[in-house]
């Protein structure tokens, strides 16, 4: 077994112990959230009886400790649970947590990928040749554009790009409701504004830590050699100072990526597209706790997994790490 | 519905040729001249067949379900009832109770019994006959211990149902209730078919509405296709509706002024002026059942004296806030709860305006020089909720009236400081009838009583007057409770909210109905392309 499988493999069995903290953590806040759910259904029009009959058929009356070791016993094999909604007088019609976590889980990470494709190559490529050409006209407007693009609340690029890019001029939709039964097309033309959205929001984060690694290495004596024998800027940049600048730049693009899966919830309500961020804050509304549960799991799954990777691609850059004493 | 009514609706729904629509108008006592404006009015917005309608819902979220006794707002309401499903009544643009399932309903002479007939030759999405035992077991899907029901307590006056025939029910109550139909138009109640065993089946969608459901994503989309065996002749004139969840107010504002929909519930008032430039788009606006309130607790001090609640009544500038807060799209509360578009209401005397000196007066009659009070608000309680108290409270600093505004979390805020705290904000969607609206939250130990307002001439009255067929003497005890509460009542009401909504010009409709949003949520039933 080679020493990055093993570790690897150890890191993978440290995540799933984090999940199991992540989950009975999860368990205790949700639990601590005042009312439940069939007060927030209810509303205003809750009465201690259909409150009492409600919590019943769901199993609220149950002690959280049972409730739990029930639930982390059922994800274990894979089975999410049932949502509290659709509880009604007959049995038999509360949806399974996985099917409607599914769509929505498809959806988030569509809209995650077609802004990494864009994202992640622009933010690179704009990064080396700031560095290249640091404090030049290109550096500073670079640098500009991106930060003020970040420092826009994300609502407020939303909101822009959508008056000019689909209501002064046409050329996208302002609705990115999709179905399952949109094209793969239709679904891209639909997910364009969002996923513009959120290129000017996480490109400036990965452009600048691109930034900051190269311009640090630049400075390094083995750079001032590789330039003394001749090499052409272009060739330093790609294969002396960028091998060595791949561990935080990974770290930054994972953190990135991360927050396309599960921060993203401001650009979904406003493009009322049907990702995981608004399925959650639905279910956190209505204390629908096993969708709660389940979406928080995923949340911190993806965390952990983008962050061994991250881990990976630092120890296979750096062969100090690859071969430890 | 009036003989011209009818004819308007038959020439609306192509069956009646200009000619005949004027023959029948002048028949009826119209002159020639009238005849023909009213034919050329009535032909202008003749509805056309056809067309997929797209609507955008403020409401609708993940947790959605088909099971009718939820439906808590627009977001399955507009769908599930308006479009998928009828109930036994309808109340009409006018706030007349119709029959819709139901061809004729008549009391017996207390009225504690209530028989109601069905139409001949109804039918469910898939083919199935609608029979009374149908009705009887979707009236009992919400009755008995077990429901879940947000209906349960409204059909808790009924003591049996039974079917008499296949098309007759018979309802018997446990007291008269003049207004009963009015109860069977509730968009909680729709017919349903039964299944074996004696339940009902909400959960396949198969209804007796004008739409088929084709496909529904909670929180997301409901799509429906048109009913080509629907009991309502002529309608419904759109081939296929979709109903979007929109719950972003400038993406809602955008789906209309893109054409991604054409029409929306709830525009952004505070933009709204620039909305109403755009020549593409109408803007619909009606006064309201809905009414935002600051409910007293009379039964806790300072409260229990009605000369302080009056003096809180007289120094509060409704106007100022309708203005502030509602941005002038709502009409002034006069501390009445039946808002004026509903059958037998009244504008109490003397109406209450901003008055100091008159609040200084009630409070010195209460003994008082000046009065401290707590007022808990929350904006889950009424959007502007924290808004309206803040400016209240500048309000009555000139009665010597001084009031703490507390901010409550909006969380558990139904649960927490409603019929909690002595004196907090409420909201209500209003009910189409006077006894309705106050057997649910004035009549004495009702469960949403939030006033605990307990008046023996008022209880009395309310039970007298449900069993009172001759209307005008209805009318005269329905204008006492209203007054009472009004002088003695625990009740704050600011403000009626208006329905704002606004359509794409290629849409057209009649009349449109206060009761609910959307056209009392029959919007895919009654609109049309024109």
């Amino acid at each position: 077994m080679t020493p990055i499988v093993k570790t690897a493999l150890k890191r993978l069995g440290l995540g799933a112990i984090t999940l199991l903290v992540v989950s009975v953590i999860i368990s205790l806040f949700v639990a601590l959230l005042p009312g439940d759910f069939a007060k927030a259904v209810l509303g205003q029009a809750a009465t201690p009886e259909t409150v009492a009959a409600f919590q019943r058929e769901i199993g609220l009356d149950r002690s959280p400790v049972e409730r739990y070791l029930e639930w982390i016993g059922g994800v274990v094999q894979g089975d999410f649970g049932q949502s509290y909604a659709g509880a009604g007088s007959l049995g038999g019609h509360r949806r399974d947590v996985a099917d409607l976590i599914a769509p929505r889980l498809a959806n988030t990470l569509i809209l995650a990928g077609v802004t990494a494709l864009v994202a992640v190559p622009l933010a690179l490529a704009l990064g080396l040749l700031a560095a290249l050409h640091r404090n030049s006209i290109f550096d500073r407007a670079v640098n500009l554009i991106t930060l003020t693009a970040i420092s826009a609340p994300e609502f407020f690029l939303a909101y822009i790009l959508m008056l000019f890019l689909a209501v002064r001029w046409p050329v996208f939709h302002a609705l990115s409701s999709v179905s399952p039964d949109t094209s793969a097309l239709e679904h891209l033309q639909r997910i364009a504004l969002p996923a513009l959205t959120l290129v000017l929001v996480i490109v400036a984060h990965m452009m600048r830590m691109t930034r900051a690694a190269i311009i640090n290495l630049l400075a390094s004596p083995y750079i001032e050699m590789a330039r003394l024998k001749g090499l052409s800027p272009g060739r330093v940049i790609t294969h002396h100072a960028l091998a060595n600048a791949w561990a935080p730049i990974a770290n930054v693009i994972a953190l990135n990526l991360a927050y396309l899966v599960v921060g993203v919830i401001v650009v979904e309500v406003v493009f009322a597209y049907p990702g995981i961020g608004q399925l959650m804050v639905d279910a956190v509304s209505k204390r629908d706790l096993p969708v709660v549960q389940g979406c928080a799991l995923i949340f911190a799954a993806t965390y952990i997994l983008l962050n061994l990777g991250a881990d990976i691609v630092a120890i296979v850059t750096n062969p100090r790490l690859l071969h430890p004493r | 519905m009036s003989e011209l009514d009818r004819l308007t609706h038959l020439a609306r729904a192509g069956g009646l040729s200009r000619r005949s629509f004027m023959e029948g108008a002048v028949a009826l006592g119209l002159g020639v001249g009238a005849a023909s404006a009213l034919a050329d009015r009535v032909l202008a917005q003749a509805p056309k067949q056809g067309g997929s309608a797209r609507f955008g819902l403020a409401h609708g979220a993940t947790t959605d379900a088909l099971e009718p006794g939820n439906y808590v707002d627009t977001g399955t309401q507009v769908p599930f009832w308006g479009a998928m499903s009828n109930s036994l009544t309808e109340v009409d643009a006018k706030g007349n109770i119709v029959g819709d399932l139901a061809e004729s309903f008549e009391p017996s002479d207390d009225p504690k019994q209530w028989v109601f007939k069905l139409r001949r030759g109804l039918t469910f999405h898939d083919g199935r006959d609608v029979t009374a035992s149908d009705v009887v077991a979707s009236f009992r899907h919400h009755m008995g211990p077990e429901s879940k029901s947000a209906a349960k307590s409204l059909l808790e006056t009924i003591t049996d149902i039974k079917a008499d025939d296949k098309e007759t029910v018979i309802f018997t109550l446990s007291g008269p209730n003049a207004d009963f139909p009015y109860t069977a138009s509730d968009y909680h109640i729709p017919i349903m078919p039964t299944t074996e065993g004696g339940g009902v089946d909400w959960a396949s969608g198969i209804r007796t509405g004008p739409f088929v459901l084709d496909s529904w994503e909670p929180g997301v989309r409901a799509k429906l296709t048109r009913n080509p065996n629907y009991h309502k002749e002529g309608m419904p004139y759109f081939d296929e509706v979709e109903f979007l969840s929109i719950t972003d107010i400038a993406a809602r504002v955008n789906a209309l002024t893109t054409g991604e929909v054409h029409w929306i519930g709830r525009p952004d008032l505070k933009t709204l002026h620039l909305l109403s430039r755009n020549p593409n788009l109408t803007i619909t606006e009606v006064t309201g059942y809905a009414h935002y309130v600051l409910p007293m607790n009379v039964t806790i001090p300072p409260f229990d004296n009605a000369d302080v609640r009056l003096a809180l009544k007289w120094a509060v500038d409704r106007e100022d806030i309708l203005k502030k807060v509602f941005l002038g799209h709502a009409s002034p509360g006069n501390d009445n709860p039946i808002a004026p578009s509903i059958k037998f209401a009244i504008d109490p005397e003397p109406r209450h305006v901003y008055d100091p000196d008159k609040a200084k007066f009630h409070l010195q009659k209460a003994g008082l020089s000046s009065l401290k009070v707590d007022l808990s608000v929350a904006d889950a309680a009424f959007n502007g909720a924290v808004d309206a108290a803040v400016l209240f409270q500048e309000h009555a600093k000139a009665a010597g009236i001084e009031i703490n505004v507390i901010r409550e979390p909006n969380d558990g805020y139904w649960d927490n400081v409603w019929l909690k705290k002595p004196w907090c904000a409420s909201y209500w969607s209003g009910r189409p009838t006077v006894d309705w609206m106050m057997t649910t939250t004035y009549a004495a130990g009702a469960a949403w009583n939030e006033t605990y307002w307990n008046n023996p001439r008022f209880n009395e009255l309310l039970i007298a007057a449900r069993g009172e067929l001759d209307e005008s003497k209805r009318a005269a005890m329905y204008a006492e409770m209203q007054q009472l509460v009004h002088d003695d009542g625990g009740v704050i009401v600011l403000v009626y909210n208006n329905i704002v909504e606004a359509h794409s010009k290629e849409l057209g409709h009649g009349e449109i109905a206060p009761n609910w949003e959307a056209d009392g949520l029959k919007i895919a039933e009654r609109w049309w392309f024109v």
